[in-house]
Parts: structure tokens; C-alpha cells; sequence
């Protein structure tokens, strides 16, 4: 009689609109491109990890219609709520422009909106933010991936820690053995007590029953006593599920991030070098599986640190641009042998070092560092007065100039400058722009 | 002390559903609706969904399937932003005109939001979709849901073997003309007919087994000759002027390939099966919006629902059919629930107690007994505009306080024509329905002449009304989209201009 019935969609797969989204994001992806990259303008690190609303012109994704000019012809409407209007009243039109006046028809569904408006997730906004990137030197480390091992499913076995109790297998084993040996169900038990109740109430038994009482209790006894010897779980029922460490290739990277800490180096300047990192550390880990960081800060000597550390405590003193060389060299040789990391070097630095220790730092990038790192960044934080006295890129604090000297050798190092929040995504696109390394 | 003597009978209480409580509300409903309003139905499948499923719904027409296409990503981009922003808050329901008549509910409705999502769309709208002629005649509730199955199908297969670009350039131009890929006139030939498709996996296997790249240089070599027979002796009974550009374009195309044909013939279907909604906004939403404002109250009146739920109930519906002043920073036009409903509850008066008013202008029905009757006979036989311009009474139009303006667009004034007094009831009446005359306010497009012999110019002509001419924002764009699909010259002339 009922033809209705419920059916329960909830648990359908989601993102059934995905595919026709990622169609769209194709068709507008330039002007999103654009759009992401003005919004990147002026927005903080702290956020390039959550999705973006964008805005994106509506013409590349116009779908035009045929439609009638609402200034042409005449038209003839009604409205409801008239108040004070008499037939043969006329109403002064609104001015052009100024609002929603009376004679205008509702538009359909937004199709006259100069531009569109929507939301992209995390993914998707990195995606387009890094993707003409690449990371420079990538292929020949790459080849040599590191192996690491990954616990894989390997059936079940005897013996375990109880947190891997393979419940389904452990339970149809003791049902089996429990079949096997007859044990007696609590059902059965229960039905024989409740039977023997019975003949226990009956306040004069006869000959028949106190037999039967008699054969009860003996066959509850000899229950009990099976129940003792075949218990519910044996141990030997129990399994677990076995994992075996199978050897997984994995490409790993470590970045080191070598910071002056010194008195010069004040809190807009690690800001910025902050955010430089950041973005580096980001990108690095959409390409490597796995990407370690390592902080050094220095002043005339240099330390390892951890990274609320380097960012936010201030030390004093004076400024030894290579013992952080030195150090980096140190860890490096200790814990990330060249053969199996790839080696990102970022090092930040308001450009000032004790002279003659540029010199030094030239000589230990030029014979130990480069050889064995895939990229070496140098930023050289400004301020913005100090960017226009330095537009020329040969002039400039004594690092800068020391290492532009011995910069063309290496094609895989880069220097660059930042003095306000809004360059550090167009220097950090330029550092690692394919067009710029093919060009160079 | 007396309990109320409904309390055992109650269907629910309290604003959490189970399935088991859909289906005896669901059953309580459908009693009314079958027994007392003596609807008539397509069966009802009922589906519980999400508020993400709703968006992904929103974007695909409300359809549970469709073909892929980036227009159906961008607006799920824009009312996914919309909806999580809190700019617009979703539809309680879809429902679908198929058979069966699927119906979709929102997990988060409160257990009164369902019964009356359940009564307005499984028996509202499904009742309305069952029997009204615009449905009966225009659309195929048997074949639309097979129909897109296929369309799916053939256009990722398309997609496969001509390449994505190809396939999505020749949607993006039929989409542009789909406004003008309806038959408004004659009856449209069913959809899912059987023949054809075998016919279709006929051809493509032979297209397959004889392919031979050299040919595809070549225009049209790769439909049979008996075919292409078959669709110049169908050109040549197309009487000029004809007003679907898309139909014309499918068969007299000079440049399309059968699978592009077919693309276009897609999007027609799918435009000629969405056209009589847009023609009975009013009257469906009245259909429905008056069978759940029945429905609830009679399940009230038995005693099935409280007191709680009922008022729960009152105050959705009152925001439902809440109309603005025209004055009102709220106001975007006529409400159409509230137009819908508000006629149909005056028809029930109108039969039950008319005044003599209405007896004058309505001597037909006033004081016909039997309001459920003719009822279902208007929601049987007419449209929007028909249905205002037969039903409209004074007593709406004075309440609703509803005036005619005449707009000019040279003109630095508009004149009030008619206000709802004795002088104007009339002038109103018909200037209201004129709005709901789709043929006045969308572009008539027709194609005049189609040189096909020639230079195979195709000519278009804005059928103009009320001196009303294109917007030249889109009319280029457009223009250009019907050229990709026509391969030759497009003209579009505009009367005046």
C-alpha cells in the first residue's frame, strides 16, 4: 500500500562536485593566478596555511545569455504595498545607479556581477601558489633516496602486545574449540539450575524427583567442571596481528636556517626572515617526504636552537658571520650525511659581520658548504631607507659584497633583499621561479 | 485534572527525527493528502542528505545526476562561499520531477521541518508535477532520470575520444543558448526513446570498427550517408521562422560532427525539461506551499502533532510566505509562494463562502461546494499567467495593495495605470499575469533564413516586444558562441536598430 521509501543518503561519498570544481579552477586558473598572487600581498604566514577567499573577474568564466535591455522598450509591472499611489499618479524615477529603484526587475541568479567570489581550500591555494616553483637541483639528490622503515600488515600471529588483539580471529578460534570440546553454554546451565529451582520448591518430593533432583545436580557438577577445563578464551585462541618494518625509499631534505641574532637584528628583521623561512619550509615539504629543520642562530658564536628559541630570545654581543658556517658544517657531518639528505641552506643577515670574516665565510661556503648543499638562499634584510641607497645590486654591507663576488660560480646559490613584508613573496617566487633558473 | 486527550496519539515530540518517526509521520500524511485532498501521486522516494550533498545538489540543477561541466563546479565554488560565509542559509528541500518523485530532506530539519518538507514536496510539488499540463505534455518523468544516465555517459565518452577541450567548447556555446533551445509551441518529441539509442551504439561501433584518422579531416564524413538523409529531409520540414536556435542548429549545422549533434541535442532535452518550471513558479509553489498548510493543520486538528510543533510549523511557514512592501529594503518582486498560496486559500473561500463580489466575478466557482475540485482542475490545466489572469481576485489584489506601473525607458516618469480599487481590479489582473508571460520577457529569438545552399549565413532576429531590445553586454558573446556551433557567418538582427 505505501509505494514511499527512505533512503538514508548521508553516508554516500562526498565531493561529488569536486571533479566539475577542479574543472572550473582549470578554466579560470590564470586569473585565479593573478588573484593569488595579489592576495598574497598582504597577508601574513600564519594564514598561508588555511584556505583563501578569492575574487577573480567574472569574464573568464562568463556564461553569457541572451537577455533584453532593462533600459530599452517600455515595460509594464505590478508591485505589492502601495500606500499613497492613485491611478494616473506618476512616480519620479531613481536616479541611475542608486540602488535598487522600482522599476527593477530581480536579475537572475547573479549573472550581471562583474566579478566572482569563492573560497579555495589549503590545498588548492599552495597548489597555485607553488606551482610554477621548483626547487632547483632536485633531481640529482632525489635519485638517492633514503630508506626508513615503515610497519606494513603481516597477517597474524601467537604472540603480541594486547593493543594488536585480532578480535574476529581470536573469537572464532575459541568458538571453534569451544564447539570442539563440548562445552557447556551458560544457556544450558541456566535452563538445568532453573529446572533444579523448580524440584528444590516442591515442598514434599517423591521418589521420581528426588532422583531427578540427584541426576541434576550431578550433571550441573560435571558441567561445572568441563566449563573449568574448557574456559571461554584460551590463550592458546588468542592472535594478534603482526607488523613487519618493510624498508621504505623516502626523499628527505634538511633545511638549515642560519640567523645573526645580534643587537642589529631587531624584531621587524626576524619577522621578515621568519616569513622567508617559512614559505622555504612549506614548499620544501610539498616536495620532500620528509623535511628536517634545523636552527642556528648566532652572534660571535653560533648555537643550535630550537625554534621559539630563534625566533623570539634575544642574545648580545658581537657578530661572526662563519662561526654559523662552521656549525652548520658540524651538524651536517654529524647527522645529515650529504649522500642521503638533500641540503637547503637559508641564511638571513642585516649584511654586517666582523671584517675580514666575510672573507672567511666566502672561502668555507666556496670549498664546504656549496659543494654539498642543493641550494643555498641568502637574504640580506634591509631597511627601507638602506634599500634605496642600496638599489645598485654591487653595492651594499660587506657580506653582500663579498658574496657577490664568488656568486656567478655557484648556480645554485642566491642572494637577495628584503626590507618590507610585501617582497618577500615576490623575491621568494623569483629565487625559485623556473623561467629565472633556465634563464640562468 | 484532565490530560489532553491527544497526547497518546501524537506523532513526535520534540525537534529529533529517527527513520521511524519519518515513517508514521509520513504515513499520517499521506493519509490527508490521499484521503481528504485526494491527491494523486507519483510514488515517493524519500532521501535524507547533508548539508554539503544539498550544495552539491544546488549545482547540478537539483539533479541527482549530471554531466560534467566547470560551470556546475563554479557555482558550487559560489554557494559553498555563500553558505559558509552565512550569506544564504540552504533549502530545506529539492524534489524532483521523476518517477519516482525523489525528494531530498536536510539532515539538520528539526522533525517539524520534515513533516513539512515531506507534505510540501512529496505531495505539494508531486502532485503538481503528476497532473499539471505543462508537466504531462513538456516533460518525461519516466525518462529523465535514464536520460541523464546516458547523457553522462555519452559525454565523458566524448570527452575520451575528442578530447575535453573539444567537448567542453561545444557545452559552453549550447549553454550559452539554451534560454533559446526550448519548444514553446509544439509538443517536443519524447526523450528516452529507445530506437535512437540503439541507433547511437550502433554508429559509434561502426565509427569505431571503419575509423581512419585521414577522414577526420573532413566535414561530416563520419555520418552515414542514411543518416545524414534522415536529418536533411527533417531540415527541410522545419518551417522558418523557427524559435529553438538549438534545434535548428542540431539538424541544420553545417559544421557540427553526430556526437556534437548529439552534445546540443543534450542540452536542448535538458533545457525543454527544465522550461515548464519556469512557467508555474507561482502555481507549483502555491500547490505545495497550500498542501503543507493544509496537511499540518489537519494533522493538528487529529490531534497528531502538539502545540509546539504547530506553532514551530506557523513560523516557517509565515516567513515562507512573507511578501514585502514594494518600498521594503527586503523586497526583490512578487513573492511566488506568497502570490501562490494566497490564491489558493481565496479559491477555497471563494467556493466555501463567497461574497458577492466574488459571485460577480467569479460565478463559476463561488459557492461550488466541492473547493478541493476545482482546486485541482487549476492546478491541472494552467500556467502562471493563464492562472492569474482567470484567478486573481479583488480581494488579493486589495489586500497585497497592488498597483500597475507603466515604465517607459525614454521617460523620466512612470505612470501608475491601475491600483487595486474597482476602476483598476481589471488592469492589474492582467498587467500581473502579462509578467509571468515567459514569451514577453525573454529574448524571442527566431532564425529567419538559413542559406544553406549559399554561404550558409545564418540569419537571426530578435522578435521584439514593447520596442525591447538586447543587451549589448551579452549579445556579441553570444552571437560568437551560436558561430562555433553554426561554422559560419551568425547575424543577429534587432528591429529599430
Amino acid at each position: 500500500m505505501n509505494p514511499s521509501h527512505f533512503i538514508d543518503r548521508r553516508k554516500n561519498p562526498k565531493g561529488k562536485s569536486l571533479g566539475n570544481r577542479q574543472r572550473f579552477l582549470k578554466r579560470a586558473r590564470a586569473q585565479i593566478k593573478d588573484a593569488v598572487n595579489k592576495s598574497l600581498r598582504d597577508r601574513s604566514l600564519k594564514e598561508l596555511d588555511k584556505g583563501e577567499k578569492i575574487t577573480i573577474p567574472s569574464k573568464s568564466t562568463a556564461e553569457p545569455r541572451f537577455r533584453l535591455n532593462p533600459e530599452s522598450g517600455h515595460r509594464e509591472h505590478v508591485h505589492p504595498g502601495n500606500k499613497e499611489f492613485d491611478q494616473g499618479d506618476k512616480i519620479k524615477k531613481p536616479p541611475k545607479g542608486a540602488g535598487r529603484g522600482k522599476g527593477k526587475e530581480a536579475s537572475d541568479s547573479g549573472d550581471g556581477e562583474d566579478s566572482f567570489q569563492f573560497t579555495l581550500t589549503q590545498e588548492e591555494f599552495l597548489d597555485i601558489f607553488f606551482e610554477d616553483l621548483e626547487l632547483p637541483n632536485l633531481v640529482k639528490r632525489s635519485l638517492k633516496e633514503i630508506t626508513s622503515q615503515q610497519y606494513k600488515r603481516a597477517g597474524v600471529t601467537v604472540s603480541g602486545s594486547p593493543t594488536n588483539m585480532n578480535l574476529i580471529r581470536t573469537m572464532r578460534n575459541a568458538h571453534g574449540r569451544r564447539l570442539a570440546l563440548r562445552r557447556p553454554s551458560t544457556k544450558e546451565m541456566n535452563e538445568l539450575k532453573a529446572r533444579l529451582f523448580k524440584l528444590e520448591r516442591v515442598a514434599q518430593p517423591g521418589e521420581e524427583e528426588i532422583a531427578e533432583r540427584k541426576a541434576l545436580i550431578a550433571k550441573l557438577e560435571e558441567m561445572e567442571a568441563r566449563r573449568r577445563w574448557a574456559p571461554f578464551i584460551d590463550p592458546l585462541d588468542v592472535r594478534y596481528n603482526a607488523f613487519e618494518p618493510t624498508p621504505v625509499e623516502t626523499t628527505a631534505a634538511v633545511m638549515f636556517c642560519l640567523m645573526d641574532v645580534s643587537g642589529s637584528m631587531g624584531e621587524r628583521e626576524k619577522d621578515l626572515a621568519k616569513r622567508f623561512y617559512m614559505l622555504l619550509f612549506l614548499f620544501l615539504k610539498r616536495r620532500y617526504e620528509r623535511v628536517e629543520v634545523v636552527f642556528i642562530r648566532h652572534t660571535h658564536h653560533a648555537e643550535e636552537v630550537d625554534e621559539e628559541t630563534f625566533f623570539y630570545s634575544r642574545q648580545s654581543g658581537g657578530t661572526v658571520v662563519s662561526t654559523a658556517l662552521d656549525k652548520m658544517l658540524e651538524i651536517q657531518k654529524d647527522r645529515f650525511p650529504a649522500h642521503d639528505w638533500n641540503i637547503y641552506v637559508a641564511q638571513a643577515s642585516d649584511g654586517f659581520t666582523q671584517s675580514g670574516d666575510a672573507k672567511r665565510c666566502v672561502e668555507i661556503l666556496d670549498q664546504d658548504v656549496m659543494p654539498i648543499s642543493q641550494y643555498y638562499a641568502y637574504i640580506e634584510i634591509l631597511d627601507e631607507r638602506e634599500l634605496e641607497v642600496f638599489a645598485d645590486a654591487d653595492s651594499g654591507a660587506e657580506l653582500w659584497r663579498a658574496y657577490r663576488t664568488f656568486a656567478p660560480k655557484w648556480t645554485h646559490f642566491a642572494q637577495t633583499r628584503i626590507a618590507r613584508p610585501q617582497d618577500i613573496f615576490p623575491v621568494f617566487r623569483e629565487l625559485f621561479s623556473k623561467s629565472a633558473k633556465e634563464a640562468a | 485534572m484532565t490530560l489532553p486527550a491527544t497526547t497518546p496519539t501524537l506523532l513526535f515530540a520534540g525537534a529529533d527525527w529517527d527513520f521511524e518517526t519519518l515513517q508514521h509521520t509520513q504515513s499520517a500524511i499521506e493519509d490527508i493528502a490521499l484521503n481528504d485532498l485526494k491527491l494523486d501521486v507519483y510514488p515517493n522516494q524519500i532521501e535524507i542528505i547533508s548539508s554539503e550533498q544539498m550544495l552539491d545538489a544546488y549545482s547540478s540543477h537539483g539533479m541527482p545526476l549530471m554531466y560534467d561541466h566547470w560551470s556546475f563546479g563554479k557555482h558550487f565554488a559560489r554557494d559553498q562561499t555563500l553558505y559558509q560565509k552565512g550569506y544564504t542559509g540552504l533549502a530545506y528541500e529539492i524534489v524532483i520531477n521523476s518517477n519516482p518523485c525523489i525528494a531530498y530532506l536536510m539532515e539538520e530539519n528539526t522533525m517539524t521541518m520534515q513533516a513539512l518538507v515531506m507534505a510540501h514536496a512529496s505531495y505539494g510539488h508531486n502532485h503538481f508535477f503528476k497532473n499539471n499540463y505543462l508537466f504531462r505534455q513538456w516533460t518525461d518523468a519516466e525518462g529523465i532520470l535514464p536520460y541523464l544516465d546516458f547523457a553522462k555517459k555519452y559525454i565523458a565518452k566524448c570527452e575520451d575520444e575528442y578530447g575535453f577541450e573539444e567537448v567542453e567548447k561545444i557545452l559552453d556555446s549550447a549553454h550559452a543558448l539554451m534560454d533559446q533551445g526550448v519548444f514553446r509551441y509544439n509538443r517536443p518529441p519524447r526523450l528516452s526513446d529507445a530506437d535512437r539509442l540503439a541507433k547511437l551504439a550502433a554508429r559509434a561501433k561502426h565509427e569505431h570498427e571503419t575509423f581512419n584518422d585521414l577522414w577526420r579531416t573532413l566535414p561530416n564524413v563520419d555520418e552515414p550517408d542514411d543518416e545524414a538523409e534522415v536529418r536533411q529531409a527533417e531540415v527541410k520540414d522545419i518551417k522558418l521562422p523557427e524559435e529553438n536556435l538549438l534545434y535548428f542548429i542540431e539538424k541544420a549545422s553545417p559544421a557540427l560532427r553526430p556526437w556534437q549533434r548529439e552534445l546540443v541535442r543534450i542540452v536542448r532535452n535538458i533545457a525543454q525539461y527544465f522550461y515548464p518550471q519556469k512557467q508555474t513558479k507561482v502555481m507549483n509553489e502555491g500547490c505545495a506551499t497550500f498542501v503543507h498548510h493544509y496537511i499540518m493543520n489537519k494533522l493538528y486538528e487529529r490531534g497528531q502533532i502538539g502545540e509546539g510543533a504547530i506553532m514551530e510549523f506557523l513560523h516557517s511557514h509565515s516567513s515562507v510566505v512573507f511578501q514585502p512592501d514594494f518600498d521594503d529594503p527586503r523586497y526583490s518582486g512578487i513573492n511566488p509562494y506568497a502570490l501562490g498560496f494566497a490564491m489558493m486559500e481565496d479559491i477555497k473561500r471563494i467556493c466555501e463562502a463567497p461574497k458577492e463580489e466574488d459571485r460577480e466575478w467569479f460565478p463559476d466557482i463561488a459557492g461550488n461546494a466541492d473547493w478541493r475540485m476545482v482546486l485541482k482542475d487549476a492546478w491541472e490545466n494552467y500556467r502562471d499567467e493563464s492562472f492569474i489572469l482567470q484567478y486573481l481576485s479583488p480581494n488579493i489584489m486589495r489586500r497585497m495593495r497592488m498597483f500597475a506601473l507603466n515604465d517607459d525607458a525614454k521617460a523620466t516618469h512612470m505612470d501608475v495605470t491601475a491600483i487595486h480599487d474597482d476602476r483598476g481590479f481589471a488592469c492589474v489582473r492582467e498587467t500581473l499575469a502579462a509578467m509571468y508571460d515567459l514569451g514577453k520577457h525573454e529574448p524571442n529569438i527566431q532564425v529567419r533564413a538559413a542559406d544553406l545552399e549559399g554561404d550558409r549565413t545564418l540569419k537571426l532576429r530578435l522578435e521584439s516586444y514593447a520596442g525591447r531590445k538586447l543587451d549589448p553586454k551579452t549579445k556579441e558573446a553570444v552571437v560568437t558562441h551560436a558561430r562555433r556551433l553554426w561554422g559560419h557567418e551568425v547575424t543577429l538582427d534587432e528591429p529599430g536598430a
